[in-house]
């Protein structure tokens, strides 16, 4: 995955622009997970936590009978959203400008880092309080801060981990996902400065330091900054769903907030929360409500922040929208219940995808917004079993979706030399496309029970060597299926004294209507 | 009944008695079995590498091979799953709308084997008997994309003999996925580790399941480490009756 070049342009919309943010991996992802899968401490983190979520998940959504009615909802109200999306964000602007906020578009990510940028200084600030967020992540807005002098503070406590640990996040919603209790108090005890030497690896023990920490940074932050979950355009108001309340004292201390927003988050309604407030707890924490939700209406005087500025990001997002094919990746309320449930998250974890959106979801969105090129590995990091789709709240199709980036990546690399895997599906086309040919390539096969040994094969040649690293290949058999059909069906057609002829019942024409002919 | 059969390009290539367990099958229930010689592959690997334009002359082809038939019957979900769900979609991407209405057609008329006989012919007990102990692992696209839930359980617990154990964390995927096997070998051989410690657990000595590919790698991979159980396809097992014994045709 070369970064050199022009960023690949998809319908003539702006993607996500290179060297700026974490949407693209340095490595493919095969590589990437080849080395997670080797770290045993890792798997096991991976494997206790989501198995723990996964039964959380099960049992809060067994007990709604309406589940598959409210899923149905959240995927209508999306569609509707992205299908006037344009309307729906111009409405936004206007109610939250009517209450006294200020909203800045910004075209991507570098837009996003400058206006955020100027309005600290702007507030005459050096430090910014932080709620979880991932889409500031996506823009790399930390690092951008602290190219301008400020120091931005994580206040959530996976991504005050994570950013002790000087680490990436590796899970949507639970971002140390990676980490146990005694890596994360090594963690505290050597970053923290102000952690008791005697610290204990205790959840209560690790939340308390944590909380000491963080309560002077809550007391004189000037400036707070937070995504949002959801934005409602009807009204102008901005929701934050978190667990800790941590992201609360963000939202309200500071005399400054800025919220960082994908153009994606607004929904119609105010009664559309009615929906989602159902959907989002239930499938990412497993809880039947989510423990602190903050909803605030542009500026109240004497009250809480006394600026806000939204921003509303694209970064890719209106290139996605064109895509019809792909749009569906937009409904997304970054829930993580497909992370939960995939067999590949669970056993790479987060890092391997190489993208702030990791899993069944950042398998679809991450190239989505950079163009497929530029994360090309990722539509293929699925074995296609589904049960992301079985879980999403909105219902995405993600399967599907994966299978159409796989085509538009090779669509895309028409007209490059072609690769070892594109001339081996063009023959294996020309091959099967014909049953002449296609037999004959059954005999050509049959080559290979001179390799095999009790009808196995133990190595395979390039492109199917990978196959034979832990696994025997079948020996092709003495006689194909259809070999053995002639047989039986001349044996059948003698029995039944000559009713079916061979000839004609080998040659497939159907005895009931000609071919073509409507039913 | 007439029945059409698919035998899917991996069973006729290299599992030849998956396909002939399904006509001994469907024979000794009484019905006509028909294999147009005509048929190919149905795409599915093309498709799901990306490779749509390559696939459309196979979906083309089977549309063209197996219209003219009420009732085809397919030893493999996702072959199936193919067929049902893709077939249609790629021909539309491939600007093709009278292909796509004549794939949807065909689709609907198209059934995996369970799906077949239960739904279909209306069988539950089909008189096999197969004194083994067995575990089954229902395939992702059977179980998520086609909808067959316990069909193929129902078959197997009215096989006289068999003595079916359930098989742990039975619906995750076991590592397949087509070329995901080959283009991500080491996520794809960490699933299967977990499938085939699960398979051991069952104390099984046969693995079955309704797609041959499936069974291919979880094959591979007990063979590989000369595990002491082996995969058979669910057809194999209902075509088996007391008339073969013990025997089960495994290689």
């Amino acid at each position: 995955m070369s970064r050199d070049g022009p960023a690949p342009v998809y319908l003539g919309l702006p993607t996500a622009p290179r060297g700026v943010g974490h949407l693209r991996g340095t490595e493919p992802f095969p590589v990437a997970a080849r080395r997670a899968l080797g770290n045993s401490q890792l798997r096991r983190n991976l494997g206790r936590a989501t198995a723990t979520i996964r039964a959380k998940r099960a049992a809060v959504v067994s007990e709604l009978p309406d589940w598959e009615q409210l899923r149905l909802a959240g995927q209508a109200i999306k569609t509707e959203t992205m299908r006037h999306l344009d309307r729906y964000l111009e409405q936004l602007e206007s109610q939250v400008a009517a209450r006294g906020g200020v909203v800045h578009w910004a075209r991507d990510a570098v837009e996003a880092n400058r206006i955020v940028v100027d309005l600290v200084r702007a507030a005459g600030a050096t430090e910014a309080v932080k709620v979880k967020s991932i889409v500031t992540d996506e823009i790399g807005l930390n690092e951008a801060l602290a190219q301008a002098g400020i120091r931005a503070l994580e206040t959530d406590l996976a991504e005050l981990i994570v950013q002790l640990g000087h680490d990436r996040p590796s899970h949507i919603l639970v971002p140390a996902i990676h980490r146990n209790r005694a890596e994360i108090r090594d963690i505290f005890l050597r970053e923290m400065g102000d952690a008791d030497p005697g610290l204990t690896d205790s959840p209560a023990a690790l939340t308390e330091a944590a909380r000491l920490h963080l309560r002077r940074a809550f007391l004189s932050a000037r400036v707070g900054i937070s995504g949002a979950n959801f934005a409602i355009a009807e009204t102008g108001t901005l929701c934050v769903v978190e667990s800790e309340g941590n992201g609360r004292m963000c939202l309200t201390l500071p005399d400054v907030l800025i919220t960082v927003m994908g153009i994606e988050k607004v929904l119609p309604a105010w009664a559309d929360l009615g929906v989602f407030m159902q959907l989002l707890p239930r499938s990412s924490t497993g809880e039947r409500m989510n423990p602190y939700t903050s909803m605030w209406t542009g500026v109240t005087p004497g009250d809480g922040p006394q600026q806000f500025h939204l921003v509303l990001l694209d970064n890719g997002r209106t290139a996605a929208l064109a895509d019809p094919a792909g749009r569906s990746a937009l409904h997304c309320i970054r829930c993580s219940a497909c992370l939960n449930v995939c067999p590949v998250y669970e056993r790479v974890g987060g890092h391997a995808y190489g993208s702030v959106y990791p899993g069944p979801i950042g398998a679809v969105l991450s190239p989505m917004l950079t163009g497929v090129e530029d994360n090309a590995t990722l539509p293929y990091a699925s074995s296609l079993c589904g049960a992301c789709y079985q879980v999403c709240p909105v219902r995405i199709d993600i399967p599907s979706v994966l299978v159409h980036l796989r085509a538009r990546h090779v669509e895309e690399s028409h007209g490059r030399l072609p690769s070892p895997e594109a001339v081996t599906m063009a023959a294996a086309s020309w091959v099967l496309a014909r049953p002449a040919r296609y037999q004959a390539g059954q005999r050509a096969g049959r080559l290979g029970r001179l390799a095999s040994r009790d009808g196995r094969l133990r190595r395979l040649p390039p492109p199917l060597a990978g196959w034979t690293v832990a696994r025997d290949a079948p020996a092709p058999p003495a006689q194909t299926f259809r070999e053995w059909w002639r047989a039986h069906s001349a044996g059948e057609a003698g029995r039944a004294g000559g009713v079916f002829p061979p000839g004609r019942r080998s040659r497939g024409v159907p005895g009931g209507r000609p071919p073509g002919e409507a039913p | 009944m007439r029945i059409a059969l698919f035998v899917t390009c991996l069973a006729d290539t290299l599992f030849p008695q998956a396909g002939q367990a399904t006509v001994r099958l469907l024979e000794r229930l009484g019905h006509q079995v028909d294999f147009p010689e005509a048929q190919t592959c149905c795409g599915q690997m093309h498709i799901n590498t990306g490779y749509q334009a390559a696939a459309l002359p196979l979906i083309r082809r089977y549309v063209e091979v197996f219209e003219g038939y009420e009732v085809i019957v397919v030893p493999s979900g996702s072959c199936t799953g193919s067929i049902r769900h893709q077939h249609a979609m790629v021909a539309r991407r491939g600007d093709d709308e009278a292909l796509a209405r004549r794939a949807e057609a065909v689709a609907a008329r198209s059934y995996e084997l369970s799906q077949l006989l239960t739904d279909v012919l209306g069988v539950d007990d089909v008189g096999a008997y197969y004194p083994h102990r067995v575990t089954y692992h229902p395939t992702c696209h059977s179980l998520r994309l086609l909808g067959v839930g316990d069909r193929p359980l129902r078959l197997l617990r009215n096989v006289a003999g068999l003595d079916l154990v359930e098989l742990p964390d039975a619906d995750v995927c076991c590592g397949f996925g087509g070329t995901f096997a080959v283009k991500n070998a080491d996520t794809s051989t960490a699933m299967l580790a977990d499938k085939m410690r699960n398979v051991l657990a069952t104390r099984a000595e046969v693995c079955t399941a309704g797609d041959s590919s499936c069974l291919m790698h979880i094959g591979g991979g007990l063979s590989r480490l000369r595990a002491g159980t082996r995969t058979v396809h669910l057809a194999e097992i209902l075509a088996a009756t007391a008339a073969d014994g013990a025997g089960d045709g495994a290689r």
